[in-house]
């Protein structure tokens, strides 16, 4: 089957405008997937402005000065300095400018200047049922899953050409017959003591990305809403460790009501159940430190830390001062609100340093330190951690990782999976 | 060694030694954009350089900034004399088609059989515009 553009479409495409460079890419890409046409989106959500190096910076600008426009609501994902000064980054000139260049070109191309990989607790929430572009692993996640809206994995360059054009190639996820789950993955085996627990979800996602892939599956024996934080840290390590783009729980996201109507077959292909040993495992398989003798760091807030995760940690710390830093990644959205009731003051005056607009997996912000030992109560930032950053991580709960910063030494409660 | 492979994405002709990777690789976190090495310690061939290699692929996985990574590497003039793919990565070949886009240079990309990988390891090899591959005389 072959791509066929509409007569407008065509049109665009042969233009030597930024219009027409982004239609060519959307079509261009549509034409490598497969894709019979190209479908109208509502909203995007752009990974693209985090610098990478020159190239991309380039590209954006080259849209800028072909007067290239949003045509639907786009926010972006984090980039690669702190704009809002919470945090001083280390990025040295050159790479220091174009980084700038590059988020200055997406504003110019009429980005809402949101800066967080959790723009759907900042306002950005499409609806049930439609079509968006957007990128980011987590965010795509969560938008399908928790919002049930439809969006395929919108990476580099074609995030903002889509944005650009209002379109995307028809394909993958925004078809309902990809959307159904083939797999069961069922937690009734765990006790309920460790499924109320904070680790829990961050686990259960990790595990669960590692055993299905980038398979579609329904997970079973969850009784009670775990509340929107809880889906996050899930999409999240779920989305590092495979490549899920799309999860259902039954009972709890909106496109399973139960597990029947989930599934794309009367039967499922398989049925993982999950064991407490499986869950141990998944969680000691979070940390990669040789010893859990010191910490010289915590980091939270992957995907971005709400107004909600700021009262937990506010009330953990309960004003004490930290021997180690805790550095509290999140968005200006979240930021505003500690601001306007001097909370911000006083976590900073606790210790803990507040990173805006980016995080310390994706630009260089902690200390380079030979031997470093991270502690964190993000999947992500556990996956990501030892790669991106040099430090070893510790995995442990929030109250943890407070405990740990306080006595700047690791602190484990034990909770049996 | 000659086959015909089918063209994913057309670009200037390449010639080189071919890397024949044994496993899929994530560009993001796994190439280093700067210089074309092979990053990730976990990849059998960490070490090695991608720049100027007749690169077969047998799968990619990870990250959705894998395009950005390979466009970066074309536009340092470190990027594969070619590339050869078992099957389509829309997300990586991305990044040739918005090179070409900026007007830069870019590599063939083709497809073929990962079989028929294993016959071209360690060769010197053509790549032709329209998708021959043969080896280097």
């Amino acid at each position: 089957m072959s791509l066929s553009l509409s007569p407008q479409e065509q049109a665009i495409a042969a233009g030597q405008d930024g219009a027409g460079m982004a239609m060519r890419i959307v079509a261009e890409s549509a034409r490598l997937l497969g894709a019979p046409r190209l479908i109208p989106v509502a909203s995007a959500h752009i990974d693209g402005a985090l610098y990478h190096g020159d190239s991309g910076t380039l590209f954006a600008e080259r849209l800028v000065e072909g007067g290239a426009k949003v045509a639907v609501r786009s926010t972006l994902n984090v980039g690669a300095l702190d704009l809002m000064g919470c945090s001083r980054i280390r990025l040295e000139e050159p790479q220091r400018g174009m980084a700038r260049r590059m988020m200055e070109a997406y504003r110019k191309l009429g980005c809402e200047q949101s800066w967080t990989c959790a723009p759907y607790q900042a306002g950005h929430r499409p609806a049930l049922g439609s079509d968006v572009a957007w990128g980011e692993s987590n965010a795509v996640v969560f938008c399908n899953s928790v919002l049930g809206a439809c969006t395929n994995r919108y990476g580099d360059f074609l995030d903002i050409a889509c944005a650009i054009t209002g379109r995307a190639p028809d394909y993958g996820l925004h078809r309902p017959e990809n959307r159904r789950a083939r797999l069961v993955f069922d937690v009734s085996g765990l006790s309920p003591s460790f499924l109320a627990s904070e680790i829990a979800w961050p686990v259960l996602g990790s595990l669960y990305g590692r055993e299905v892939g980038n398979a579609i599956g329904v997970v079973t024996g969850v009784a009670n809403h775990p509340g929107e934080d809880a889906l996050k840290a899930f999409g999240a390590a779920a989305a590092s460790s495979g490549a899920v783009g799309l999860f259902h729980i039954a009972g709890v996201t909106p496109e399973a009501p139960d597990v029947e109507t989930i599934l794309a077959e009367p039967e499922p292909e398989a049925v993982i159940r999950a064991t407490p040993q499986m869950a141990a495992k998944a969680r000691a398989g979070l940390s990669t430190a040789a010893a859990d003798k010191a910490v010289d760091a915590v980091a939270i807030g992957s995907p971005h830390l709400s107004p909600a995760e700021f009262d937990r940690l506010e009330r953990l710390i309960a004003g004490r001062r930290l021997a180690v830093p805790i550095y509290a990644c999140t968005g200006r959205h979240a930021l505003a609100l500690l601001e306007k009731d001097g909370r911000r003051k006083r976590l900073e005056a606790s210790g803990v340093i507040i990173v805006a607009d980016t995080c310390v997996v994706v630009t260089p912000i902690m200390p380079d330190l030979m031997g470093g030992v991270l502690m964190t109560n993000s999947g992500k930032f556990a996956h990501y951690t030892p790669g991106n950053t040099g430090y070893a991580v510790l995995y442990a709960s929030l109250a943890d990782c407070v405990e740990s910063a306080v006595l700047g030494k690791p602190v484990f409660t034990d909770i049996a999976a | 060694m000659s086959a015909t492979a089918e063209i994913l994405v057309p670009g200037k002709a390449g010639e080189g030694e071919a890397l024949v990777l044994t496993a899929p690789i994530s560009f993001w976190g796994g190439v280093d954009p700067r210089t074309g090495r092979i990053a990730d310690v976990r990849h059998p061939q960490h070490g090695e350089v991608i720049s100027g290699r007749v690169l077969f692929l047998p799968g990619t996985i990870g990250s959705s900034s894998a395009s950005a990574v390979l466009m970066e590497l074309v536009h340092n003039g470190r990027a594969p004399a070619a590339l050869v793919l078992h099957e389509p990565d829309a997300i990586l070949l991305l990044g040739l088609i918005v090179a070409r886009e900026m007007g830069w240079e870019t590599p063939i990309a083709v497809r073929l059989d990962r079989g028929a990988f294993d016959a071209c390891r360690g060769e010197a090899l053509t790549v032709a515009a329209d998708g021959a591959i043969t080896v280097a005389v």
